[in-house]
């Protein structure tokens, strides 16, 4: 007597225990739990993992950590059957309204109620039995030692489950000495529900792939051109956006002139120059940073991060040292998102062999550093961290879990589902100014050449200029909290910029990601946004936010418990 | 008037359309071979996508100067020297723009390209010329069936296979693919593949050459394999060896030719199975190389050919059929092929499959009889046309009613494969709604198949005692199986007397009425029959029939059989023929009144065919059977003296009182028990009649090996004897 559901998998089948190796173990079944839960993220509905403790009745007893259920009632009458459920409901009991089951003694399947109609054949000691509730076609199945029981949905025996209620998985026993093992995807299941996966995987993507896009001819085409064009217009690769529109036959929107000027600006800001990027900017803008305190104060911050880092014009010129591998940025931004973005991964290596350059991927922590001084394509062994990283749902990090602090900076520029910030993308190389292309390649001997990175490039002059220049900063911050009030991320954006200074080697410290080359990337697009905006131009291009909004509305699909979005992920239509 | 006006127009449309045709031809005998290669050229844009062109060309006899310009560029070299320089084909068969998705470069302009011919520039005009001819004769065969016809009849077989001998690929691979599709036509006759020894070798040859040649080699033999003896040929020149790499090419339609080709292959063949099950693939069994090919995202049509492949194999005995694969894959593949949300084609050929795989195995049906509620899904494939196809859209009203015969006979056999051993699928199965009345309508379908297939279903539910109680007889199943009778072809009745045996059983409430029906005459008819399995089924249905029936019925039975055809079936070279016959006596001769009539009128017939049955070389149950005779004539009142009186008859009983055999020894013992009886009350001279025999018997020694027999192992004959000497002493 069992009435049990889960998300797409399945429930009961003895369960086998190995404790060496746990923590392997632990991950491994998050994994497990991931593949067949695709859009369910833990961290905000945790899936049913064992049963619970809590809710069940007195008669029945658990053991194998919470896996196995006896019985230890008399089970006389019915009165005397006694039930448990799972931990946790399946994100999006069977005698009662909005509870399913499937009985052993007469094969029945009961839906809502106490009155339950012929469904398939009764099962007994040995038998393993498995419920898959399906959230796509709302449907719930279940199956006998690996054999489906699925129905028509014209067939009046369909079980059609109602997602709203939370659906827990439950079992119930009446027989004294009763035991039913269940396994919710630690192990494999009997049945092959990968398969089954797969089938709705394709229909999905198929539906997709089917959509109309619009009836009338060469619509869809010049859409996809716009979006293209102004894609490249938003980040300004001039030559490129020219080619396109030349031989797209469209229009730009905004002139060359402007641009080129946003394009020299952000140059400088992905390059480390701070200083100079804010000057630029404050001589062809005038008004924008005076306008935008909030602006110029996340720009000086990120110039004296430049500053600690050796790589900012004016400790530069101070130091006479070569600035560092951070400065061999490509300025070339990755497409849409976030470093999570696998293809990014990937992209970095051709990138590096292109131009001689390599970005921020390579030398974020996850990644030795090696890598990075030696361009090379992409290999397998490459490319597993971010297979592996790609599965990782709804997390918004490419580091490893350990790096928790990189989560934080991620979740700030996140907008719209999707972080909007500068990335190195497609036209990386194509659109590249020779003398960066250049600068690069010195860069990356020198850095290659030398392994130990100084403080503000090792000069004395230098740290001194750092030092007035933070001073300058906190009397600047004390001066926007008077004018503007309290800011709690100019707060802490400041104090983490400050505690580089407490280490003796900042790099490998606890906040030393923000010399990372890849922290300029929001700034950058931050700055290019609030140009924009002068402009009257979106701050964010429509392909962003095109893929931004599907992004989010799969979100919203997942909180909503439509069943189709977990086979749906962007990221599967970013090649 | 517009009639008027239009016609004129239409002649001259139509004279003009058979001028430029005729100067197509022209063109090919002019005598600068390089005009003729123009001229070709030429042919070929004029004839794609253009059935009236092509008929047209046919007629103004295209095709001999085309075979003649093929096979001269092959035997000579006079254009070879001519240099063609760079002649560009640009054969744009459809350019097709692909935008996908929100890729950073947008749209990706993608004009396909296909070249027939590769994009090779030749220099050698021969070459040239051959390729060119080869791709217009097989522009000509992608027409009409008429236009396959024509070709075969100017022997473009033989011409396009020699062609194969020729070094160059782009040449060989024109000719493979007109001779794909001249055979893949079902007007072709596919035994021209293999008049000549020497081609099947050559085109195993040819599968390493490219992708193209696997492609269309795999395909001829796909179609071109429809006999144990066409599988065969192809096995022993190595076909599996040669096509087994193709499963992992990287091009999908190789790999579904391939797998269509081992299906093809693989059925009902059990060298072909044996040897597939242990060929590998790249390190992997083939057997796991098919299961893969049945995962769920992958095109159907793979998963099914996958799935025949693997009942095939499994059905031939190189597959358990509990094997993970057959259980846990194949069988729930072939359930979902069932599914209403596959085409109705692919319905077919599901359930088709199905049936045949769990066919022998009890364990599968039962499997597949609670998967996925297969008895319920399967009620789908009786509703096509359906009542809404009919009235919103003809063509696919045109569509359902082509299926829905196909569809019907399919659903039959899998009920029929379903329920042919267990008696709870069975309930099932008549208990689906409106079953019976379907098997009932099927059963005089004007379809020969579906009625095959209904027969076939109802015989394997005629197996359940309880259905032949209950729903057999409600729905009267008997009358249109009588009628199915009178005028079928034997593979129907086979089935059909098959099932009337079943309907025919002691217990059968239709019984009766099928008496009164006038069955007699029609199965004495049967037992008349060249085949074996009709003879069988006649005599068997008369042999039920006749088990425990009144005077009347087995009076009728001897009557209308006659004993002509009735000693004649005892010596029938058919075991099971006179098995059934020796039953058919034996029920006949039952109830001491019947016994005592019937030997009074053939007793002397019956006695001969006895005797020479028992020394005769035949089995151990077809003597048994004849003892148990022997024995119920022992029980009749005058009947008893026909043995009695016969003393050959009587050594040969004492003979096999002494056989090794115990089944032999009871019968034997059995008619001695009889003869020796002793009645209690019975009349004054038939205790006399019992007094001599028991003498007689005791004189011949009967008593003696009576008397070793109750210190038998065996304990019934131990108890039988016992009990015969017990009558002597009374």
């Amino acid at each position: 007597m069992s009435g049990q559901s889960s998300g797409c998998g399945f429930l009961m089948s003895v369960v086998v225990h190995g404790d060496s190796a746990l923590n392997e173990q632990e991950n491994e079944l998050n994994q497990q739990l991931r593949r067949l839960y695709p859009a369910v993220n833990e961290l905000e509905t945790p899936l049913p993992r064992s049963w619970s403790p809590k809710d069940k009745f007195s008669y029945i007893g658990l053991s194998q950590n919470n896996l196995r259920v006896h019985y230890k009632g008399h089970g006389k009458t019915p009165k005397d059957a006694a039930s448990v459920r799972a931990t946790h409901p399946i994100p999006a009991a069977c005698w009662d309204k909005h509870s399913y089951g499937y009985h052993g003694d007469d094969g029945h399947s009961f839906c809502s109620s106490g009155t339950g109609q012929p469904y398939g054949p009764t099962f007994t000691t040995g038998d393993v039995i498995g419920c898959c509730v399906n959230l796509i076609n709302n449907t719930c199945f279940y199956t006998k030692n690996g054999h489906s029981l699925v129905c028509d949905l014209t067939n009046h025996l369909s079980i059609f489950v109602c997602p709203q209620p939370n659906l827990y998985p439950t079992v119930g026993l009446q027989t004294p000495g009763e035991v039913v093992d269940a396994n919710f995807g630690q192990h494999p299941f009997v049945f092959d529900i990968e398969d089954y996966m797969r089938e709705w995987r394709t229909k999905i993507q198929a539906q997709i792939d089917r959509f109309p896009i619009g009836d009338r001819e060469g619509e869809w085409q010049s859409m996809i051109q716009k979006m293209v064009a102004s894609y490249l217009v938003h980040h300004s690769y001039c030559a490129t956006a020219e080619a396109f529109a030349k031989s797209t036959d469209q229009a730009v929107h905004e002139e060359l002139a402007s641009i080129k000027n946003r394009q020299k600006i952000q140059k400088l800001v992905l390059s480390g120059r701070m200083g100079e990027a804010i000057e630029t900017t404050q001589q062809l803008y005038p008004s924008l940073l005076e306008s935008n305190p909030n602006l110029l104060f996340m720009l000086k911050v990120r110039q004296f991060i430049e500053m600690v880092n050796g790589t900012d014009s004016e400790v530069r010129c101070l130091g006479g040292r070569s600035p560092k591998s951070q400065d061999s940025y490509t300025g070339s931004p990755r497409p849409f998102s976030s470093p999570r973005h696998k293809a990014s991964g990937s992209q970095a290596y051709l990138t590096g062999f292109d131009g001689g350059c390599c970005n921020g991927v390579m030398s974020s922590k996850a990644h030795p550093s090696p890598h990075s001084h030696k361009p090379c394509p992409p290999g397998p062994a490459l490319l597993a961290p971010a297979a592996e990283l790609s599965s990782l749902n709804g997390s918004h990090s490419l580091q490893q879990p350990n790096a928790s602090t990189d989560v934080d900076m991620e979740v700030d520029h996140f907008t719209n589902g999707v972080t909007e910030s500068s990335s190195n993308g497609f036209f990386n190389g194509t659109s590249k100014h020779g003398a960066q292309t250049e600068d690069c390649d010195t860069d990356m001997e020198v850095e290659s050449a030398q392994s130990k990175r100084q403080l503000c490039g090792g000069s004395q002059a230098a740290i001194e200029r750092m030092i007035h220049f933070g001073r300058e900063l906190q009397s600047m911050s004390e001066h926007l909290r008077r004018e503007c009030g309290k800011n709690s991320v100019n707060k802490k954006m400041l104090k983490d910029a400050f505690s580089l200074l407490a280490y003796s080697d900042p790099w490998t410290s606890p906040v030393g990601y923000q010399l990372d080359s890849i922290q300029r990337e929001p700034v950058c697009s931050t700055l290019n946004s609030a140009i924009l905006e002068t402009h009257n131009l979106p701050k964010q291009p429509p392909l962003a936010q095109a893929v931004g909004q599907a992004a989010q509305c799969l979100s919203i699909m997942a909180h909503s418990g439509s069943g189709s979005c977990a086979f749906a992920a962007v990221d599967d239509y970013l090649h | 008037m517009a009639c008027l006006l239009e016609a004129p127009l239409r002649i001259s449309v139509l004279s003009e359309v058979t001028a430029t045709s005729r100067h197509y031809v022209d063109r090919l005998f002019h005598p600068d071979p390089q005009k003729v290669l123009q001229g070709v050229i030429d042919m070929k844009n004029a004839v794609i996508g253009n059935n009236k062109q092509k008929a047209n060309l046919i007629v103004l006899g295209a095709v001999p100067r085309l075979l003649y310009l093929l096979q001269q560029g092959l035997s000579s070299s006079e254009l070879k020297t001519e240099v063609l320089g760079s002649e560009l084909r640009t054969e744009v068969l459809g350019s097709e723009l692909r935008t996908e998705g929100v890729v950073v470069l947008g749209s990706e302009l993608r004009t396909e390209c296909v070249v027939l011919l590769g994009s090779e520039l030749r220099t050698e005009g021969a070459v040239v010329l051959r390729t060119e001819c080869v791709v217009v004769l097989g522009s000509l065969a992608m027409g009409t069936e008429n236009n396959i016809k024509s070709l075969v009849d100017c022997h473009i077989i033989p011409a396009l296979l020699q062609g194969l001998v020729c070094p160059d690929l782009i040449f060989i691979e024109a000719c493979l693919r007109c001779l794909r599709t001249v055979f893949i036509s079902p007007v072709t006759p596919v035994q021209l593949l293999y008049t000549d020894p020497t081609v099947i070798p050559h085109l195993m040859s040819l599968l390493s050459r490219s992708p193209r040649t696997q492609d269309y080699i795999t395909q001829i033999f796909s179609h071109c394999c429809k006999t144990p003896e066409h599988q065969t040929v192809l096995f022993n020149h190595g076909a599996i060896q040669n096509i087994a790499p193709m499963l992992i090419s990287l091009s999908y339609k190789v790999r579904m030719q391939a797998l269509k080709c081992f299906s093809v292959l693989a059925y009902e063949n059990t060298q072909v199975s044996m040897t597939l099950v242990n060929v590998l693939v790249d390190g992997d069994l083939l057997s796991q190389v098919f299961v893969r090919m049945l995962q769920r995202d992958l095109p159907i049509e793979m998963q099914l050919t996958a799935a025949k492949c693997l009942t095939y194999m499994c059905r031939a005995g190189a597959i358990r059929t509990d094997d993970r694969c057959i259980v846990l894959k194949t069988l729930p593949c072939l359930v979902r092929m069932c599914s209403k949300e596959r085409l109705l084609e692919e319905r077919v050929e599901g359930a088709e499959t199905l049936a045949y795989l769990m066919e022998p195995d009890v364990e599968l049906q039962r499997i597949a009889s609670v998967t996925d509620h297969l008895v319920a899904m399967l009620a789908d494939y009786f509703k096509y046309p359906s009542s809404v196809s009919a009235i919103t859209d003809i063509k696919r009203l045109d569509h359902d009613l082509k299926h829905a015969h196909e569809l019907r006979q399919a659903a039959f056999k899998l009920y029929a494969s379903l329920g042919s051993n267990d008696e709870d699928i069975r309930k099932k199965i008549t208990e689906t709604e409106n079953m019976m009345d379907r098997i009932v309508s099927g059963l005089s379908e004007s379809s020969i198949k579906v009625r095959l297939a209904a027969v076939r279903c109802l015989h394997s539910l005629s197996r359940s005692v309880q259905q032949l109680r209950t729903s057999f007889h409600d729905h009267a199943v008997w009358k249109p199986l009588m009628k199915l009778l009178q005028n079928a072809p034997d593979e129907v009745l086979v089935m059909a007397s098959s099932t009337l045996c079943n309907l025919l059983l002691e217990f059968s409430p239709s019984k009766e009425p099928i008496l009164e029906s006038g069955v007699v005459e029609l199965l004495c008819s049967l037992t008349q029959s060249d085949s074996p399995a009709l003879r069988v089924n006649g005599i068997w249905a008369l042999m039920n029939m006749a088990f425990q029936a009144d005077q009347k019925v087995k009076g009728e039975i001897v009557r209308a059989l006659g004993t002509e055809q009735l000693f004649r079936l005892l010596s029938d070279p058919d075991t099971n023929v006179l098995m059934k016959t020796l039953g058919l006596l034996r029920n006949l001769l039952s109830t001491r009144p019947h016994i005592d009539q019937i030997m009074s009128s053939h007793g002397k017939q019956i006695m001969q065919a006895v005797t020479l049955i028992l020394e005769g070389e035949h089995s151990i149950e077809v003597k048994e059977q004849t003892l148990c005779i022997l024995a119920n004539i022992a029980d009749g009142n005058t009947a008893k003296e026909l043995i009695m009186t016969n003393d050959d008859i009587l050594q040969k009983i004492k003979y096999y009182m002494g056989h090794s055999n115990a089944k032999l020894q009871l019968a034997a013992t059995f008619c001695i028990s009889n003869l020796i009886w002793n009645e209690e009350g019975s009349e004054a001279d038939a205790m006399t009649g019992c007094q001599e025999r028991q003498d007689k018997l005791r004189e011949l020694g009967f008593v003696d090996i009576l008397h070793k027999l109750t210190q038998a192992l065996d304990p019934n004959l131990c108890e039988r004897a016992k009990t015969a000497m017990q009558h002597y002493l009374a």
